[in-house]
């Protein structure tokens, strides 16, 4: 079995006597859901469908997370109103977890406070949930409806992905070329549908080799290509995060259900060579419009990004401060800068790495989804170009519709923002 | 959910949430608001040019990226009876089961149909006829759950149903 047919099988709703133990891939089957992750959706499309259901519970309210990551502080008055609709609605409902909007983005905030563990099944209403996968789970972003049907029932329906192993041969990535260069590399080889429902199970010897940042910076990634879900096998990388992670200990204790990959289906796999990465780029208006960054070196840029549940990690930004330091963004570019988390921007200000931004120019903002999908904090204008590390290019994803957005590492963005225009971060290393 | 005749409107390859309804208007609550935004970078004024019934065709992987529902809910709002794309992302084509709306995968679709052509369903026999150009194509069946949660008009329907009964 595949690694995420195994966490599927071990969550199957047992109806009545035939249903399958194990399910086949492509079988359709109602599983029990361990985590739900709500964001602003609550108050959106989540709260009106809910109120049509007229249920005055929530099957499970301790199983669901609500957090405000994506207009916080709220720019607009509707916003706000979302805002309280959401809390309204979760007060209602008896929702156990509320985690506020001072806290950061839900993709990295839900295993920061330790709520997401090895061999659970979690679920969110938003499209990157698939992140949670860093950590040997099964998670996947969700629409209102299937939200709703949680709710009430605790459990949903999925079909059961086919996997496509990826397999980490023991290698290393060359200086300057991080994780973001790999998943942009694989949505060169597999375009933005072709892993189309499938699930990306990453497993090998060199998977020592990618920090626990870089997994999330793939797993989040993974949808970009059409996938499910995307799975790293449980090891020491693993383990050692979880437990150093105080939050993790006092909900789960010592205690992992760790899933490990022992069988390659034939024909359904690929092996990853990481120090063959280059540093790599997304063109507009698609992520999987991707060159290597030297084939777009001196294209001009307005606005850089640094931030996001892609790459806003504090290893994220020692990258981009290690470019930084000592140089000054340049005066026709604006450069933004989002920690995650309130906990890994307190971290940053403790390294000096907020000073080293501010230092060099760039805007240091709290910790919100903002920019990313053009929201507020770095709304581009009409014909704009902006290099950013987050996961989408689309056409008017980040403001105007004539704006063009570059994807890429947060070390790229660095050494482009200091000299205006699209740069290799080589050009930074020694 | 037998046959379905409507008129169609043609979209490309890759239409994105984004395209569909752009992020910037969903903290909107009042739902003719939000579908005033639906499409309105590809067909300027789409919510007055559609009508009711209308059939939405397009290329592949339609409803990439984001989770919103909104996105399919626009849909529902114009009244869009069923969406024919050669391919979709994930989490679009559940919300449109989810939200009751027909969703067939057919291949090369969007080469065989041109704006405003008509077009019949017939869900029974898997089939969909040009009836413009007279040509036919098959699609396989639906599993009877999913028949059985469009016919309720979609999951909170089939859901209160169900939930009822305990």
């Amino acid at each position: 079995m595949s690694m995420t047919q195994k966490i599927l099988s071990t969550h199957i709703v047992k109806d009545d006597s035939t249903s399958p133990v194990i399910p086949e891939i492509g079988e359709i089957i109602e599983v029990e859901i361990d985590v739900i992750m709500v964001h602003e959706q609550l108050g959106g499309r989540i709260a009106p469908e809910y109120e049509k259901l007229g249920l005055d519970y929530i099957k499970h309210p301790e199983r669901v997370v609500f957090i405000l990551d994506h207009w916080v502080p709220s720019p607009t008055i509707d916003a706000s109103n979302m805002h309280i609709r959401a809390n309204e609605f979760a007060k209602k409902y008896k929702i156990e977890n509320i985690l506020g909007e001072n806290k950061g983005i839900c993709h990295t905030v839900l295993p920061e406070q330790g709520f997401i563990a090895p061999g659970m099944i979690a679920i969110g209403s938003d499209s990157h949930t698939t992140t949670y996968g860093a950590f040997n789970c099964f998670s996947t972003g969700v629409g209102a409806t299937d939200i709703c049907n949680a709710f009430a029932t605790g459990t949903l329906w999925f079909k059961v992905p086919e996997p496509l192993h990826l397999i980490i041969k023991k290698s290393t990535f060359e200086k300057g070329v991080f994780a973001k260069d790999l998943a942009l590399s694989l949505l060169e080889e597999y375009g933005v549908d072709d892993l189309i429902y499938q699930a990306m199970e990453f497993s090998g010897p060199g998977l020592r080799n990618l920090t626990i940042s870089s997994r999330v910076t793939l797993a989040n990634m993974s949808v970009e290509m059409g996938a499910k879900n995307a799975i790293f096998e449980f090891d020491s990388i693993t383990e050692n995060w979880l437990l150093q992670n105080s939050y993790y200990l006092s909900r789960h204790g010592e205690h992992f259900n760790s899933i490990s990959c022992d069988e390659i289906v034939e024909g359904k796999s690929k092996t990853i060579d990481l120090s063959t990465i280059q540093p790599m780029i997304a063109k507009p208006y698609s992520p999987d419009n991707v060159s290597e960054v030297n084939d777009c070196i001196g294209i001009e840029i307005d606005q850089g990004f640094i931030g996001s549940c892609t790459n806003g990690s504090l290893e994220d930004l020692r990258s981009a401060a290690y470019i930084l330091k000592g140089h000054t963004v340049h005066p026709d570019t604006r450069c933004v800068v989002i920690p995650a988390s309130a906990e890994i921007y307190l971290e940053a200000m403790r390294e000096g790495l907020i000073e080293i931004f501010m230092k060099a120019g760039c805007i240091v903002g709290p910790s919100t989804c903002g920019p990313c999908f053009g929201g507020h904090m770095g709304v581009l204008g009409d014909n704009e170009v902006c290099i950013s590390t987050t996961n989408r290019n689309f056409r008017g994803r980040m403001g105007s519709y004539s704006a063009q957005v570059y994807l890429a590492s947060p070390a790229t963005v660095a050494a482009s923002v200091i000299q205006g225009k699209i740069t290799s971060p080589s050009t930074y290393m020694e | 959910m037998n046959t379905i005749t409507g008129k169609v409107w043609v979209f490309g390859d890759f239409i994105d949430t984004d395209l569909i309804i752009p992020h910037a208007y969903l903290a909107t609550s009042d739902p003719s608001e939000l579908t005033k935004h639906a499409f309105e970078s590809i067909y300027e004024n789409f919510y007055q040019k559609v009508k009711r019934g209308d059939i939405i065709i397009a290329g592949k992987n339609f409803g990439t990226g984001s989770s919103r529902e909104e996105a399919v809910f626009v849909l529902k709002q114009m009244g869009i009876a069923a969406v024919i794309a050669e391919s979709f992302a994930r989490i679009y084509y559940r919300n449109l089961i989810n939200l009751g709306i027909l969703a067939i995968q057919i291949e090369n679709i969007t080469h065989a149909v041109k704006n405003g052509d008509i077009i019949t369903i017939d869900c029974r026999n898997g089939t969909l006829q040009n009836t413009t150009t007279s040509e036919t194509f098959i699609f396989p069946s639906f599993p009877s759950f999913i028949v059985n949660l469009i016919e309720k008009g979609g999951t909170i329907h089939f859901l209160k149903e169900k939930l009822g009964k305990h």
